[in-house]
């Protein structure tokens, strides 16, 4: 029986230009038979939503090491929620704080990965969090 | 360095030796450096065959500058010791250098917030939550002068990474000096500027590649002459490994912009010994200890060469490179952070055994956050442990003649040429950029390298192998204080209130006119910086003027 393939956009917010992450984890879910869209870099959190929805995705991952993460991830949470696409996993990566993780996960946002995070363990996440989902 | 006699004889035993050690099991490891070339379990005289002293290493201070740049490298002079940082407010920052200083820093490395990188004020809607979270924020003159207050410019030298908006800083520190009363030709110190590298690896640009290359030929043209002292570009090859190259792509890809820059300054009219002393370099240092040795060698060699033969440099000045070493942030780990102090001092004594002028240490903490004030001076002092009781310190180019560095000196010089020939038949580094050459090489690197960790084909300490389960990370991290998004703001408008209208308009206009007929950008730059117009308002007029450059995304 053929599965759904998951649909994922990675994301790179804000005004960072740190893209080995977010390029390496899109190969990797790609890899993982996902269909992975990426924004390229410089997004708005307006532009990123705009994106998930016109590509109907199941999930966003945003990138973002440059310490905005405490405003981008509410940021496209608050968006998602308003256009009614609060059912996209919202998760991502990147140099977070344990403390601001925890916040943000208390918030309602999916798991944050930081460095040397294995992708098969972003993979697995995915895949076990949109089919238990849906 | 063996007659041919006493090399047959040794590669003789060394046949013999081969056999038994193909009879030996090995261990289930993969032998190959961290940019996967693999690597023999034994080096010797047939490994350098053909080496020529004279022409291939030289002394130290020597062409082809092999061996040092300098005549008596460390032993006159410890490499600077010089820790990147900058986070918060300019007041947050100044403070950070001041205790740096104090303890036994000696130089200046600014680090600025995205903000002030991508040239956006600390109140335009994109530096919203970014304000001073990775660096400091500096919108305007006003906040220059407070970063450096209490701090005699022509006492220091001071690093700034900075790119696309590097011309505009420069102007504000030549500023700040004139108020502190020091000649701008006294001001010693560097500006990133390496807009090429932006393109390819660390994607911080404003304008698209022409008109960042004629502003760089302003500013090396105008610090030929007015600040002579000041490094103009430190091509860099760090971000390059950052996003994830080999040793031998961060190697050739650097180099390959370097010599974009040199191309672009001889077309401009200049010669070539007048600017080519004053560009400098940035490397990585990565976990592969020998490799990166042979990787700064093969650097300077390459370099030395081309200048003279290719590019007809005729001051030696011009010939020898200089450069500053970082150690790798993406070898740090999340995981067991302490075990990053361990990576970092390798690293470090790497860039050091390699002949660096100056030298970063990562601290343990920054795949988390920046770095704390405990972080930073553990950082500092491995590198003073390096310094003062290694011993490595004594004598110069140490592992010169080491049969394997010696054979991973050439292998890189050769792989490094191979890519300049790749990029040349592709049109040249700007061609290479736009047909996205370099940014595919460095992305497949990275994902390979990846999925070797992800295979547990290679080890990594705490991440693959030797892991806690359940670790409780036990640092207390740097918090940049939420407010200061606010007090910048706060200062922004004083800065916008106090100003004269007159003087503001007629430098915006003056920098309008030049970027329209060619004229070098750096007098009006400066006259916007005395005028107090804003980073976002004075980069604004060259927007207009330039356009803004896009990439188009892939993975």
């Amino acid at each position: 029986m053929a599965e759904k393939r998951i649909r994922v956009l990675v994301a790179k917010p804000g005004l960072d230009g740190h893209d080995r992450g977010a390029k390496v984890v899109a190969r990797a879910l790609r890899d993982a038979g996902m269909e992975v869209i990426y924004t390229g870099l410089h997004q708005t959190p307006e532009a990123i939503v705009e994106a998930a929805l016109q590509e109907d995705v199941d999930v966003v991952g945003l990138s973002i090491l440059s310490g905005a993460h405490m405003t981008m991830f509410p940021r496209v949470q608050e968006l998602l929620r308003e256009k009614g696409a609060e059912h996209v996993l919202l998760t991502g990566g990147g140099i977070l704080p344990e403390d601001d993780i925890a916040a943000l996960q208390k918030a309602g946002i999916g798991r944050l990965f930081t460095p040397g995070a294995p992708t098969e363990e972003i993979v697995r996440y995915i895949r076990e969090t949109v089919v238990s989902e849906n | 360095m063996f007659d041919k006699k006493t090399l047959e004889k040794i590669a003789k035993a060394k046949a013999e030796w081969d056999k038994k050690a193909a009879a030996c099991t090995e261990r289930d490891a993969l032998f190959e450096t961290v940019s996967g070339e693999p690597v023999a379990p034994l080096y010797g005289p047939a490994d350098v065959d053909g080496l020529d002293y004279d022409a291939d290493l030289g002394l130290p201070g020597e062409y082809p500058f092999t061996r040092g740049v300098q005549t008596n490298m460390y032993r006159g002079r410890l490499w600077t010791m010089r820790q990147f940082s900058g986070f918060g407010s300019a007041e947050d920052t100044n403070a950070r250098y001041k205790y740096l200083l104090s303890h036994g820093q000696t130089g200046l490395s600014v680090a600025f917030d995205m903000p002030t990188i991508m040239g956006r004020d600390s109140d335009h809607p994109y530096a919203q939550g970014e304000v001073g979270k990775c660096g400091v924020a500096i919108s305007s003159l006003a906040d220059m002068e407070v970063l450096f207050d209490g701090i005699p410019l022509d006492q220091v030298s001071t690093s700034m990474t900075i790119n696309a908006p590097a011309a505009l800083l420069l102007a504000y520190y030549v500023a700040v000096g004139e108020k502190q009363g020091v000649d701008s030709k006294v001001l010693r110190g560097t500006i990133q500027n390496d807009i090429l590298k932006e393109y390819i690896a660390q994607k911080s640009w404003i304008y698209p590649p022409e008109p960042s290359m004629r502003i760089i030929t302003d500013i090396m043209a105008y610090c030929a002459e007015h600040v002579p002292k000041w490094n103009t570009i430190s091509i860099s090859g760090y971000h390059i490994r950052e996003a994830g190259s080999t040793a031998a792509q961060e190697l050739a890809f650097t180099l390959a912009d370097g010599f974009a820059y040199v191309e672009a300054g001889i077309a401009a009219g200049m010669d070539v010994d007048t600017f080519a002393p004053r560009l400098s370099h940035f490397f990585n240092a990565h976990l592969d200890f020998f490799e990166e040795i042979a990787k700064y060698r093969a650097a300077r060699r390459i370099w030395a060469k081309r200048m003279k033969n290719k590019y007809g440099a005729k001051d030696p000045r011009s010939w020898l490179m200089r450069f500053h070493t970082q150690t790798a942030g993406c070898s740090l780990t999340a995981q067991q952070p302490e075990n990053n102090i361990v990576r970092t001092a390798l690293e470090g004594l790497a860039g050091v055994l390699g002949g660096t002028q100056s030298l970063h240490t990562n601290s343990m903490d920054e795949t988390m956050a920046l770095p704390s004030e405990k972080a930073v001076l553990i950082a500092l002092r491995t590198q003073q442990i390096i310094a003062y009781e290694s011993g490595v310190a004594n004598t110069i180019d140490p592992l010169a003649g080491s049969y394997y560095v010696e054979a991973l000196t050439n292998r890189l010089e050769e792989e490094a040429e191979a890519y300049f020939e790749k990029v040349e038949a592709l049109g040249g580094v700007l061609k290479a950029i736009e047909k996205g050459f370099f940014q595919k090489e460095i992305a497949d690197a990275a994902y390979d390298y990846q999925r070797k960790i992800e295979r547990r084909e290679r080890v990594q300490v705490g991440v693959n192998e030797f892991k806690i389960d359940d670790e409780k990370v036990e640092i207390d991290l740097l918090k940049v204080d939420p407010a200061v998004e606010a007090h910048q703001k706060k200062r922004l408008a004083k800065v916008r209130a106090e100003r004269s209208e007159a003087e503001w308009k007629k430098a915006l206009a003056g920098l309008q006119q030049a970027a329209a007929d060619g004229t070098n950008l750096m007098p009006h730059l400066l006259a916007c910086a005395r005028a107090y117009a804003t980073l976002g308002e004075t980069l604004d007029v060259l927007r207009e003027e330039f356009g803004e450059y896009k990439e188009p995304p892939m993975f």
